[in-house]
């Protein structure tokens, strides 16, 4: 390409395209809003509109009590998550987003399973849920009802366990999550 | 106070001249403070035509424009613009009025979920629920329309919220925590973008609507002029750029010049200013400009890799950026000789690749020599509408906008009926100026309603209807890639806009001979109050040089 045109030489070529990319692993974004009406509508929305898919989603209130704290999972292998965070700086309402580093947060959800559980079988499946440290809240002659908190993937772990044995019903949170150490989330 | 008296104080405040809008029941209030406020209130006939016309305003004065309606219908008629101003980030308040707050989600007469409605296509709203909330709103509403990446707010307040009676002080803070739009631009960056610059032996500058939006268009000037580069502008963006300069290369994408594009295609550097990679001007993402690497500024910076990656990104306004980035570049000293070859490449498709049309030899009126005509009878130095169409693309290519805020058009969401009463609103927001619209006859119609509006108020407005009888876009599309089966695209010889205009109580011409059609045209400038010319063109002729959707530049046609 013939002589360099300047001294500040700066080769086109080694210029790397920034962002964009996909990570291919889980995501946690902790998202500080305003307490206000229709801001939970707002994330939505602007989720649906994007094409992004939501895989969980938890909403409550903080130790203040104008903001909430909402904790979105999703998939880095089907969004780039830079995108998704720059799309919800842009909300007004929207005050701080922690794309939450999974080595450094704690993450827990609470679920509870309904699992048919008769003779035979119950015991067994108090094991799975003593295994698992669960808890059982309600009894009947045929069923049994258990509630267990973790990180999402223990919770799954659970349910592949007790499926076998005749789910009937589960209720799952979504994820909520805190950063460890001193440091705020 | 009563609360509306204390939104005509806002307003006063935020230095707002004129509003446009029209009354109902959920805005009683509001017109009742409007009647002797010592607001200008121009009465609209349709409540898209005030939206579109405080976009007209917004875009030719840079001012923020406001728009007013009532509940429910009126407030869906403003859909449209509010979504119009999303698209191409246009400043306007929206101000709706809803139903009584006990009334609220009851289905209540005239009650439409505003806020909901229009979520998707504002920069933000607010649903007041206390009066005491409506003079930080409306001054909330104004700073997020005016600054960062401009855009549409909506402010809806509820009629007996409007009435109430509140303690009025001035506010003179906003406090959006959330809202912290970045405009400085990081220097580091700048520097690694000037030696990008000066490395880069086939660059060019990419200028879209934020370069307007911005004020920086002396400021690119100087960036494209320190050195040689070669400037293309994308529809939002002309007159950012003096469409006569020798390194113009006219507009690109589907519509653009060979020069521009094929230029895009070779480059090794794009320099990407407040533009956002439309598919209008990538055509097919994965082959375009395969060779380049982009520097992206932009104040926005989720528009920064959405569409195509970027190697620099800087996020600012380019007010500021490009001085600095000006800077930067000449104390690197960089080499002008090493664009000659780059420039001879340029100039071999501007030679043969010049814009054309094969001109008629009897009287007839070709569409682009119409456009000609209006430059010449304008000088060109008017300020230019157009609704959506071919006569849009043509309006684009051949008026040469020396000078941003003088191309008004609907370029993001396409709006037919955006030209009349955007014209409307920038002749009221720069009465001194020639205001001219390039109307299709298909899109006139849409909003030719507000021609009563200019005649009532006495907004000269001077509109050129380019009238084919087709829908003519789409009727290319059909002859290009539909076999021909023209589908409802024929609209016949309706209506006689001479007729419509006399009846509006504009003047109404009709002209069809293009050996008079400069001075034709220099008597409708010419003729006091507004006027309606109905220019007949030659029916079927098609919008070139294009690259068909979804292709990449190599493949421009015609
Ligand atoms: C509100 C709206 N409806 C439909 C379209 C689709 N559309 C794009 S261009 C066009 C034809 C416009 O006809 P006309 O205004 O006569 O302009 P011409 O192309 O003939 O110059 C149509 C229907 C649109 N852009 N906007
Ligand atoms: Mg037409």
């Amino acid at each position: 390409m013939g002589e360099p045109a300047t001294k500040e030489v700066l080769s086109l070529d080694e210029l790397e395209a920034v962002s964009g990319l996909r990570t291919g692993r889980k995501h946690i974004l902790s998202i500080l809003v305003e307490n206000k009406p229709g801001v939970l509508t707002r994330i939505a929305g602007l989720f649906a509109r994007r094409g992004f898919n939501i895989d969980t989603l938890a909403v409550g209130p903080t130790d203040d009590e104008r903001l909430s704290r909402i904790t979105l999972t999703l998939d880095g292998a089907l969004h780039p998550i830079d995108q998704v965070t720059k799309q919800l700086h842009k909300l007004v309402n929207v005050l701080k987003i922690r794309d939450l580093e999974p080595r450094e947060t704690l993450a827990r959800e609470l679920a509870m399973f309904k699992v048919s559980a008769d003779g035979a079988s119950r015991a067994e499946v108090m094991q799975l849920c003593e295994i698992f440290r669960g808890k059982v809240v309600d009894v009947t002659k045929r069923s049994l009802v258990i509630e267990l908190t973790g990180t999402c993937e223990k919770v799954d772990a659970f349910e592949q366990l007790v499926r076998p044995f005749g789910l009937i019903e589960m209720a799952r949170t979504g994820e909520i999550a805190i950063a460890r150490g001193r440091s705020e989330t | 106070m009563r609360a509306v008296d204390a939104l005509m104080e806002c307003l006063k405040a935020e230095g707002v001249d004129v509003v446009f809008g029209l009354p109902g029941g959920a805005n009683l209030p509001t017109y009742d403070a409007f009647y002797d406020a010592g607001i200008r209130h121009i009465l609209v006939r349709h409540e898209a035509g005030g939206g579109h016309a405080a976009e007209g305003y917004a875009k030719a004065t840079g001012k923020v424009g406001v728009a007013l309606a009532t509940s429910g219908p009126g407030a869906t008629n403003l859909i449209t613009p509010i979504c119009d101003a999303m698209m191409d980030s246009v400043p306007v308040v929206f101000i709706t009025g809803q139903v009584r707050t006990e009334l609220l989600g009851t289905d209540g007469f005239q009650e439409a979920d505003m806020i909901g409605i229009s979520m998707p296509i504002v920069k933000h709203s607010f649903m007041i629920q206390d009066p005491l909330e409506i003079p930080r709103s409306i001054h909330e509403a104004f700073h997020l329309a005016r600054t960062g990446r401009p855009g549409p707010v909506v402010v809806d307040i509820p009629q007996d919220l409007s009435r109430a009676d509140i303690p009025y002080e001035p506010v003179s803070d906003v406090r959006l925590p959330g809202y912290q739009p970045t405009t400085e631009g990081n220097q580091k960056q700048i520097r690694i973008a000037a030696k990008a610059l000066a490395n880069a032996r086939r660059p060019i500058i990419y200028a879209g609507g934020g370069v307007v939006a911005s004020g920086a268009a002396a400021e690119l000037t100087e960036l494209a002029t320190c050195d040689r580069f070669p400037v293309t502008c994308t529809v939002m963006g002309l007159g950012g750029f003096p469409g006569t300069h020798e390194q113009w290369l006219g507009m690109l994408g589907m519509h653009g010049t060979r020069a521009a594009n094929y230029a895009m295609d070779e480059a090794d550097l794009i320099c990407a200013i407040g533009a956002r990679f439309d598919d209008r001007v990538t055509g097919k993402l994965s082959e375009f400009a395969p060779r380049a690497k982009f520097i992206h500024i932009d104040i926005d910076p989720a528009e920064i890799s959405k569409n195509v990656p970027a190697h620099i990104p800087i996020v600012g306004d380019a007010k500021n950026i490009l001085p600095r980035l000006t800077a930067e570049y000449r104390a690197l000293g960089a080499d002008p000789g090493r664009l000659e070859e780059w420039w001879s490449r340029i100039r071999v498709w501007q030679e043969r690749h010049p814009l054309r049309y094969e001109d008629s030899t009897d009287s007839e009126i070709k569409p682009q020599f119409m456009i000609q005509a209006l430059y010449e009878a304008t000088g060109g130095e008017a300020i230019v509408s157009s609704d959506v169409g071919q006569h849009q693309m043509w309006a684009a290519q051949y008026y040469n906008f020396p000078r941003p805020r003088r191309w008004i058009n609907s370029g993001g969401l396409g709006t037919m009926g955006f030209g009349l009463p955007a014209a409307m609103g920038a002749k009221v927001g720069c009465p001194d100026q020639t205001v001219v619209c390039i109307a299709g006859d298909g899109s006139v119609q849409m909003n030719m309603q507000e021609l009563a509006t200019c005649s009532q108020e006495g907004i000269a407005i001077k509109v050129f209807i380019m009238n084919n009888g087709y829908l003519g876009m789409v009727r290319q599309w059909q002859e290009l890639f539909w076999d021909k089966r023209y589908s409802q695209v024929d609209m016949g010889q309706w209506p006689d806009f001479v007729k419509l205009a006399e009846a509006y109580g504009a003047t109404g011409l009709r002209l069809d001979d293009k050996h008079t059609l400069v001075s034709d045209m220099k008597e409708a400038l010419a003729t006091d109050g507004p006027v309606l010319v109905d220019v007949r063109v030659t029916r079927e002729e098609n919008t070139y040089p294009m690259i068909p959707a979804g292709q990449p530049a190599r493949n421009m046609v015609g």
